[in-house]
């Protein structure tokens, strides 16, 4: 593989990835019209909505797996799909949605492959520690050995995401990171993703809870249709109206008593 | 159905490969020993030390051992140690770019795409190249199959097991066709090397063979160890591969020439030797797991291990007779892929 250019140092703040105006069209259907969406240093941005609403089509936008056939989509600067693979594995890592691996590889071997974008670059003396770091945080350690066909779907989730972080990218695209997990790793998933946003990364992840948006997320956005309904502040997104249009079915939303998050009741 | 237990104990990547060469080393001093005329072990160390310029070792006692072993031994003995390894490394590249262990260079019909290649030349009595000539056109066939094989057999950047063995099917019945065609259409002689190929067999190792596919299959082994960190990120898919930086077309382009080339060195001279390429790596991963660097280097070794095992067994076990290597690697490799392909299905639960 080639040897990467190394990223520059991320200012606080400065959007690593933004799409505008982005349509796609897959196959015969439009499935994003005109989306308007920016990841900056420092945030975590959720991506909520109905099934089939467009958030997966929108991660695979950002990451360059799709090409919009109008509007333009940017990542550090410069146009997705002009970046070499390999400059852009230094700086953005994806966590797909399902993760299958073909050969009977071990968790470790597998974090370790989040490691391959460093090859032959002076960061590559981290490799060792990145996936450490990586397995404490997402609670995998213990069975580091094991092959991953023997583990069970939240503990697969969690090694894939394992892979994602020992790549140690400025910008996370994260879908549906929490969507096997149990009450407690979802948590754990958000409060790594939190971090690392607070660490000065950004984060864009798809959620289908969205009382787990509310709780974590910096900014959510809304998809409905193929089309970002709203994006902002979570008390200012989660409105019943725009909800119960969106999920069309009633709902509502309180004050959560203790942390004053929005809190949405079907 | 088998259990995979939840922490293997696996060998770890030297100690696998240097058994495995000085196995191989042993096993070539004494497949080269063995025959006919018998050699013993030091006799033949001593005259290929000679040979190669070095005064060490005793020279053979038989009048015409030297001879013997220059002749005719070491031509054969070298080939069967390339063909193994190509064959072997051929099929291990191929289950990494398809994400499938049941890929193989028979199995999926490259091998016989080959062959035609290699056929052709020879009923059309065209020698373009020389020495090279039939080596050169068996790469082309192999080129030709293998582009084939990977266009149609995939879908969504994985390969189904179904569709990968059916593929197969229909590639192996029109090259087959084509064999058959070109048999019809053959004077005798060039029908009897036809038939020969098609059971596979190291009878007509020669220097000049050796020399002609040394330098494709040692081209094909050096693409081979370049892609293996990219063929171990593969297998978690296509998008992740790309997401982790590897160039994915590159990558397939550069595994489906790595794989002709080394497919043809293997049937240019050799025919169709089935299921090295499935049973060699298939056991390697077993002992050493599935990361693509010790994987192919093992293969090599272990490929190149059995086919001198297995040419030795052929030409040993019947007095004054030849067995048909082919023949004797089906024979091994047709059941244990059917073992496979048994236990692949109940992994599964049932094909899709």
């Amino acid at each position: 593989m080639r040897r990467p250019r190394m990223p520059e140092p991320v200012e606080p703040g400065e959007v690593l990835a933004e799409a505008a105006g982005a349509d796609v069209v897959r196959g015969p259907r439009q499935v994003l019209h005109g989306v308007d969406l920016t990841v900056a240093a420092g945030e975590v941005v959720a991506v909520v909505g109905p099934n089939g609403a467009g958030k997966s089509t929108t991660v695979g936008l950002l990451s360059g797996d799709l090409g919009a056939t109008a509007g333009t989509v940017t990542v550090f600067g410069r146009p997705v799909r002009r970046w070499r693979p390999a400059d852009l594995a230094v700086r953005r890592g994806v966590l797909p949605q399902h993760t299958t691996v073909a050969f009977p590889f071990t968790v470790a071997e597998v974090v370790a492959m989040g490691r391959a974008p460093w090859a032959g670059t002076p960061l590559a003396a981290d490799d060792e520690a990145a996936v450490a770091e990586a397995m404490a945080a997402t609670e995998v350690t213990g069975f580091a050995e094991r092959t991953f066909g023997t583990l069970s779907g939240g503990e697969r989730a969690r090694v894939a995401l394992a892979r994602v972080l020992a790549q140690r990218t400025p910008l996370l695209l994260l879908d549906e990171p929490t969507a096997a997990l149990d009450l407690r790793h979802q948590d754990l998933v958000m409060r790594v993703a939190v971090a690392h946003a607070r660490a000065g990364g950004a984060v864009l992840a798809v959620l289908h809870d969205l009382n787990l948006a509310a709780a974590h997320a910096d900014r959510i956005a809304v998809i409905a249709g193929g089309r970002v309904a709203a994006c902002g502040q979570p008390a200012r997104v989660l409105t019943p109206e725009l909800l119960t249009g969106v999920y069309q079915r009633e709902i509502e939303v309180i004050e959560h008593p203790r942390t004053g998050a929005p809190l949405v009741l079907p | 159905m088998s259990v995979t237990p939840a922490v293997r104990r696996r060998v770890t990547g030297w100690p696998l490969l240097v058994g495995l060469a000085v196995a191989l080393v042993a096993m070539t001093v004494l497949a080269a020993g063995s025959g006919q005329l018998a050699v013993p072990p030091d006799e033949v160390l001593g005259s290929l030390l000679h040979g190669l310029g070095i005064d060490l070792g005793p020279m053979p006692s038989h009048p015409q051992g030297d001879n013997a072993l220059w002749a005719v031994r070491f031509p054969r003995v070298a080939l069967a140690v390339v063909v193994g390894a190509c064959l072997a490394v051929a099929g291990a590249m191929l289950q990494g770019v398809f994400g499938n262990p049941l890929a193989e260079p028979a199995v999926v019909g490259v091998s016989s795409g080959a062959a035609v290649g290699a056929c052709a030349v020879l009923v059309a009595g065209v020698s373009f190249l020389g020495n090279f000539t039939v080596a050169a056109a068996a790469f082309l066939g192999g080129l030709a199959t293998t582009l084939v094989v990977y266009l149609l057999a995939r879908s969504g950047g994985r390969t189904e097991v179904v569709t990968l063995v059916l593929t197969g099917i229909a590639v192996n019945a029109f090259a087959f066709g084509v064999i058959a065609f070109l048999t019809f259409a053959a004077d005798p002689q060039a029908r009897e090397q036809i038939v020969f190929w098609q059971l596979g067999s190291l009878n007509g190792a020669t220097g000049q063979a050796l020399a002609a596919v040394t330098p494709l299959a040692v081209t094909g082994l050096v693409i081979a160890a370049t892609v293996a960190r990219r063929l171990d990120l593969l297998a978690l898919g296509e998008g992740p591969a790309r997401h982790l930086g590897v160039d994915v077309e590159r990558l397939r382009l550069l595994v489906v020439v790595g794989v002709a080339l080394l497919v043809g060195s293997g049937v240019a001279f050799a025919g169709i030797v089935g299921f090295v390429g499935l049973v060699v790596p298939h056991l390697i991963r077993m002992i050493a797991g599935p990361a693509h660097g010790v994987l192919l280097a093992a293969s090599a070794l272990g490929g190149a291990l059995v086919l001198v095992s297995a040419d030795l067994l052929a030409r040993t076990a019947i007095e004054n007779a030849e067995l048909p290597l082919g023949m004797l690697t089906s024979l091994v490799g047709g059941p244990f892929f059917f073992w496979l392909l048994r236990r692949t299905r109940s992994r599964q639960g049932g094909w899709a």
